[in-house]
């Protein structure tokens, strides 16, 4: 599904590269936390899966994509099987719910009625069927969040990235994110979600990738926040 | 579905730019009638050209009892170097590249001179005996009068072979300096015109950066990105190549057909309607094409994946 292979990552300007040879594996339908102080190459690594970055060196697989060699005009389309949520909701204030949500239909050519079909499903989805004609400054934080998910899976996407999403919300608002997004990712979607919530980490026991200025120094199954076995060096 | 979705973007950013975009229907309007103004010079100056060249001639001046310069000595031309020059006129050399010739005696160009400057003082002093007899030469292609002036310069008793071409070509001149400058103007209008499409394009742009970059995220085709502000900009410089070519036909209608044609005697070799409404299309090509080009290079940036 996802394949770094000694993926290095450096901006122009730094000594230090952002990720440093970088080997992983993510599988189909897997839940990943991907953990580590501010710095650490989290938003780097969801960047590179995006590709609105490519690898200084190394190869990314993604879906079956090697996205190093992907030519500019393709990428569009590659993005359309990905969905990302941010830490920061990124809604359009001057639309409603609704509008949002189809906003991201609309941009990549879906019809009315595909439309029409598939945005109450995926408001539904997360909780907010009765309020598709509000506006984004109408909902509360954990409101604007489903939103940005709901817009962000209204496409069934194999992957979704999420960046922080719980970081402006409350522990009861992220707890009722978490299970949102436990349900989505049963629907068979891959997620991927950085995070610095210790008490979601710890509650959820899923895979857990530490990154360290760069480098993976811990990847383990129903892991916590912070290492609780061996850690599992990355070679 | 899509279409719709497009225009409403085109409308969204023109009603949220509108004073940019009159600037740039003013900045458009202006420079393209230079253009125009440019093209519809250089078609005067091509029919004036066809019309007057066909009456060019060229002049075969023989000597006079006063004149002096060329091969002349103070003697008037014998009856045998005019015979002279005429058998050059006939001979086979010269002969192809003629249509037909006159000759004028003294009395003729004495007669055309008072006709001429009829209102000049300077009719009482003229004599026929100064003024030169001359042959007048139609060519069949105008352009071939140096070789008229390179084989009969040098015969005995002619005083001057001259090419009525250049009287003509002066007024071109003059006329292609007019359309040089328009042109001029009209380059620095439109690269102003371009710059300010770019920023108007790269304004709106901004102002909607937010959907730029979900439109982005979510894997919105370049093309439907940049196709909203690309018709943004070629509507607005469409209208302003409109007016120009609505100024034009106006220019050509009350200026050209209008007072010019009534205050010349000769309208014949004016510019009418029609070349108007060739300039017109030229004028909505140029407009629309520039804006594209300019509006696709500044929202370019914004594509970067």
């Amino acid at each position: 599904m996802i394949r770094f292979d000694q993926v290095t990552k450096s901006y122009p300007g730094t000594t230090r590269p952002a990720l440093n040879s970088v080997t992983l594996e993510v599988l189909k339908g897997e839940f990943v936390f991907l953990v580590g102080a501010s710095g650490s190459g989290k938003s780097s690594f969801l960047r590179l899966i995006l590709r609105e970055e490519t690898p200084t060196k190394g190869d990314i697989h993604v879906l079956g994509q090697k996205l190093g060699t992907m030519p500019n005009r393709k990428v569009p389309y590659f993005r359309r099987n990905l969905g990302v949520v941010f830490q920061d909701f990124r809604l359009l204030p001057n639309k409603t719910v609704f509008d949002n949500v189809a906003f991201t239909l609309q941009v990549i050519g879906k019809s009315r009625g595909f439309i029409q079909e598939a945005v109450p499903d995926a408001l539904k989805m997360v909780g907010l069927a009765g309020k598709s004609n509000r506006f984004p400054h109408e909902l509360s934080g954990g409101e604007q969040q489903r939103v940005a998910i709901a817009r962000a899976v209204v496409n069934k996407p194999a992957i979704l990235l999420a960046d922080e999403p719980t970081g402006n919300l409350d522990p009861a608002t992220s707890a009722g994110i978490m299970t949102l997004l436990e349900r989505i990712n049963l629907g068979g979607t891959t997620v991927l979600m950085a995070t610095h919530d210790a008490g979601i980490v710890d509650q959820m026991q899923r895979r857990v990738i530490e990154l360290v200025t760069g480098q993976i120094v811990r990847d383990e199954r129903q892991g916590g926040y912070q290492t609780s076995a061996i850690p599992v060096m990355n070679r | 579905m899509r279409l719709g979705l497009i225009l409403g973007e085109v409308g969204n950013g023109l009603r949220r730019n509108v004073s940019m975009v009159i600037s740039v229907i003013l900045v458009t309007f202006i420079s393209l009638t230079f253009v125009g103004a440019a093209i519809l010079l250089q078609f005067q100056i091509a029919q004036m050209k066809g019309y007057w060249y066909d009456r060019a001639q060229v002049a075969v001046y023989m000597c006079t009892a006063v004149d002096t310069s060329g091969n002349c000595t103070q003697t008037e031309a014998t009856p045998e170097q005019i015979a002279g020059v005429e058998a050059a006129l006939q001979s086979e050399t010269l002969a192809p590249y003629i249509e037909r010739y006159e000759y004028e005696t003294h009395q003729q160009a004495y007669d055309n001179f008072q006709v001429q400057f009829a209102d000049s003082p300077l009719r009482d002093f003229v004599t026929p005996e100064t003024l030169n007899e001359s042959f007048r030469v139609n060519l069949i292609d105008p352009s071939d009068a140096d070789i008229l002036i390179e084989s009969l310069s040098g015969q005995a008793g002619v005083e001057s072979v001259q090419d009525q071409r250049g009287y003509l070509d002066q007024i071109f001149s003059v006329l292609n300096a007019a359309s040089v400058t328009a042109v001029g103007v009209a380059a620095l209008m439109l690269i102003a015109a371009v710059l300010l499409i770019a920023t108007t394009i790269r304004l709106s742009a901004f102002s909607r950066r937010r959907e730029l970059g979900i439109m982005r995220l979510v894997g919105a085709s370049n093309r439907f990105i940049q196709t909203p502000f690309i018709l943004e900009g070629v509507f607005a410089s469409l209208i302003g190549s409109l007016l120009a070519g609505g100024a034009i036909v106006a220019i050509v209608q009350f200026f050209i057909r209008g007072t010019l044609a009534s205050s010349l005697p000769q309208t014949t070799t004016l510019i009418g309607l029609n070349d108007a409404l060739v300039v017109v299309p030229i004028l909505l090509v140029v407009g629309a094409a520039l804006a594209a080009a300019s509006a696709g290079v500044a929202i370019s940036r914004y594509l970067r994946v």
